[in-house]
């Protein structure tokens, strides 16, 4: 069923009798062409695009939960391309790209709302940087606007610009970034392959591989084996363990991140403010909770539950950047286990055993790829070569001192 | 998270930052014939288990001591703590 306005008058003038439900539970059949593991936003994006832009469609996604019930339900929601780098910009660039098509491509109201980023600097260094930055961008054909005191002043008059150790001077805008329903983006593209043949397979978690000869024929899950010519894994913050059954070890430590809303307050934070110098950034949901978070807790975790000194630490980051955050109460917390590469950033590549492949080293920033993720791995599934946006985002990165390090913090996953 | 210190008994986590595996402690031989790759694979390549992992924390706020800390990643459950010191000597002493 195409949904509409004229839908949603039809079924509510016949009693909303007619809706369908909006995917099919397959059982899995003994063999597909691909079979793609983990059902997050990049698994179902990269069926999505395997059907839609090259035609196939004997292709499974085995879900070892319910689908989205990892990050990609789990995150603050926010995209933006405001990278810097060469090996990254491009990428992120094609997905905020592929996010202002995405609702009319898959007809699914994805609630993409281009609301606006900002990331505060506080001293003239962080300015130059800022400024570097922003020509980055706008050089991969991005969006930037270098704002200053007053400009942002007018924006968020409730900002601590005068803060004694972080005064605000200004911040990196990029108009374009926003913020989007998370879960229907999950839900959207498993629509979107579903109707195209795709069979979505859930609580059905992969536990082996069959590997014979260095190749790749085929996977072992809790619902018995499953034949494949092509093993793409995508499983996020699992992708250690399940590389692991491969006997691949990978540049990536699994981490938890926290993320915390308030109660439903007025509309009062316009867009997406980051606060690097603080550890903490903030945005308002369209209900009015005010959703925000910071830092990673550190330390190795598979546990998708945080600890107290780190929501501590996020609340004071708050607290130095809009004091008024105080009178908010907070209603939820949740954590999911992030993939923390060796220089943050991403892989979509071959791996050595053939017919398997891997995408994953998303850190805490893989919701906004989720568009391009997913179609750059098609593109690599399907033609054998890497997408030339994805093109840097290699295993052997390190081996050829190719790293892709925004910060040049070095191979520590906890400081990126 | 606790962390009970050999020397100074239960300590509070946060008083410590973590560096990671604790098979950092074994630096590659630099003399290896094949030393760019053992070195690529120490720096870069990690286990990364679901479960009991050996990491290194260092007293930042405390005394200043690197430790050997056994925990689960799952449950966070911490179930033996040593002094990295300890630790590398008797390494070397079963080399
Ligand atoms: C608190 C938090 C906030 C975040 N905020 C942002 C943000 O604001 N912006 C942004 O861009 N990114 C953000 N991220 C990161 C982003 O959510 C992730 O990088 C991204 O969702 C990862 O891709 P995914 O959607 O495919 O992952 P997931 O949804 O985690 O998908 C992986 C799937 O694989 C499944 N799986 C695992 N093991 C197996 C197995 N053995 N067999 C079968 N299936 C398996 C899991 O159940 C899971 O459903 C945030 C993350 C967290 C945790």
């Amino acid at each position: 069923m195409r949904y509409s306005a004229l839908q949603i008058l039809r079924q509510g003038l016949t009693g909303n009798r007619g809706w369908k439900p909006v995917w099919r539970e397959p059982d899995p059949k003994p063999h597909y062409d691909i079979v793609i593991v983990g059902g997050g936003g990049h698994g179902l994006a990269t069926a999505y695009y395997l059907a839609t832009v090259h035609g196939l469609t004997d292709v499974a996604v085995l879900e070892k939960g319910w689908l989205g019930s990892g990050n990609v339900g789990r995150n603050t929601t926010i995209i933006r391309s405001n990278y810097l780098l060469p090996g990254n910009e491009p990428f992120y660039e094609l997905s905020l790209q592929l996010w202002e098509g995405l609702e009319q491509d898959f007809n699914y109201n994805a609630m993409v709302s281009q609301r606006g980023i900002v990331n505060l600097y506080h001293s003239d260094g962080q300015r130059d940087a800022a400024a570097r930055r922003g020509n980055a961008m706008l050089l991969a054909g991005a969006d930037a606007v270098l704002l200053d005191r007053e400009a942002l002043q007018r924006k968020c008059p409730y900002l601590d610009f005068d803060n004694e150790r972080f005064p605000i001077k200004g911040g990196l805008y990029q108009p374009r970034g926003g913020t989007v329903r998370h879960d229907a983006v999950a839900w959207g593209y498993a629509r979107g392959a579903d109707r195209r043949g795709v069979d979505l397979i859930q609580n059905c978690e992969v536990t082996g591989f069959d590997i014979r000869d260095g190749v790749c024929r085929g996977v072992e899950t809790s619902r018995g084996a499953i034949g494949a010519d092509r093993v793409a894994v995508c499983v996020a913050g699992s992708s250690g363990r399940v590389m692991g059954y491969a006997g691949l070890r990978l540049p990536i430590e699994s981490h938890v991140l926290q993320a915390f809303v308030t109660e439903g307050l007025k509309p009062a934070i316009p867009g997406v403010i980051t606060f690097g110098a603080g550890h903490f950034y903030v945005s308002q949901s369209d209900k009015g909770g005010l959703v925000f978070g910071g830092d990673i807790d550190g330390y190795n975790s598979y546990a998708q539950r945080g600890n107290l000194p780190t929501l501590e630490d996020v609340c004071e980051g708050g607290m130095a950047l809009m004091p008024m955050i105080g009178r908010a109460r907070i209603l939820r917390i949740w954590g999911g286990l992030v993939d923390m590469s060796m220089d943050g950033s991403p892989f979509i590549d071959k791996t050595p055993v053939d017919g398997l492949l891997f995408n994953g080293g998303w850190n805490y920033g893989g919701f906004k790829a989720t568009p391009a993720s997913g179609y750059c791995y098609a593109h690599l599934i399907a033609t054998g070569a890497p997408h030339p946006v994805a093109a840097e985002m290699r295993l052997d990165r390190f081996e050829r001192g190719a790293a892709i390090d925004e910060k040049g913090a070095g191979a520590q996953p906890n400081l990126h | 998270m606790l962390i009970d210190h050999p020397l100074l008994g239960p300590r509070d986590a946060a008083e410590f930052v973590i560096l990671g595996d604790a098979g950092l402690i074994d630096r590659p031989d630099w003399q290896a014939e094949d030393a760019a790759r053992l070195f690529h694979d120490y720096q870069h390549l990690r286990d990364n288990p679901a479960g009991g992992h050996r990491e290194l924390w260092f007293h930042e706020q405390g005394d200043r001591s690197w430790l050997v800390v056994t925990r689960n990643t799952v449950t966070h459950e911490i179930v033996k703590v040593e002094l990295a010191r300890d630790v590398a000597i008797a390494r070397e002493r079963d080399r």
